[in-house]
């Protein structure tokens, strides 16, 4: 049951990354990439999530709290970069 | 248990789909934002108490609701961040945008 799932969720944020990814290269401004980056980021933190509940295995939830603080730390130092630089 | 992990981690997932579609479909910036700033705090909260349902112990439970509310507060402020850092570069906006006051606002001229 959970096994099936997971492999079913795990499927679709794959497919959710590889558009993030698309996103990231064909760009349009810099702030564009910069979403396309923290989504992709998210979508790490789901996929360690959900991985963590298909092995039982807790040290996937250590790399996905990780994740999650460097998320946001770069989102800010890039937003800051961009405010004095310009798009 | 196992049958409501599921559904939530399956909503959660289509949540991050549909807003992966949309940083494709939208036309500016700013619309972009609206659609990727869903996953980042539904469809995440979503997967993460699915995946609480089924961790054992508390102690993996109490880090996926650190990540939680973490994310619950980080998200809303990096994307403000992000997107008066993309309005204030000067970011064209969408020709179909109907309404802008920001621009007579920061920019009077």
């Amino acid at each position: 049951m959970l096994a099936t799932t997971t492999t079913i969720v795990l499927a679709l944020i794959l497919v959710a990354s590889v558009l993030c990814v698309v996103r990231l290269v064909r760009g349009g401004s810099l702030a564009d990439r910069i979403v396309a980056l923290d989504s992709l980021l998210i979508m790490i933190v789901l996929g360690l999530a959900v991985q963590a509940a298909r092995t039982g295995e807790d040290t996937y939830l250590d790399a996905m709290v990780v994740a999650a603080l460097l998320g946001f730390t770069g989102t800010a130092l890039v937003a800051k970069f961009i405010e004095r630089r310009g798009a | 248990m196992e049958l409501v992990a599921s559904v939530l981690m399956l909503a959660g997932a289509v949540l991050a789909l549909i807003a992966a579609l949309g940083l494709q479909r939208f036309d500016d910036v700013f619309a972009r934002m609206h659609a990727a700033t869903k996953p980042a705090t539904m469809g995440l909260a979503l997967i993460l108490v699915g995946t609480a349902l089924v961790v054992p112990g508390p102690g993996p439970v109490a880090k996926l609701l650190l990540v939680i509310i973490l994310q619950f507060i980080t998200a809303p402020v990096g994307a403000h961040l992000v997107g008066r850092a993309a309005f204030r570069a000067g970011t064209e906006l969408d020709p179909e945008t109907v309404f802008d006051d920001l621009s007579t606002r920061i920019r009077p001229d």
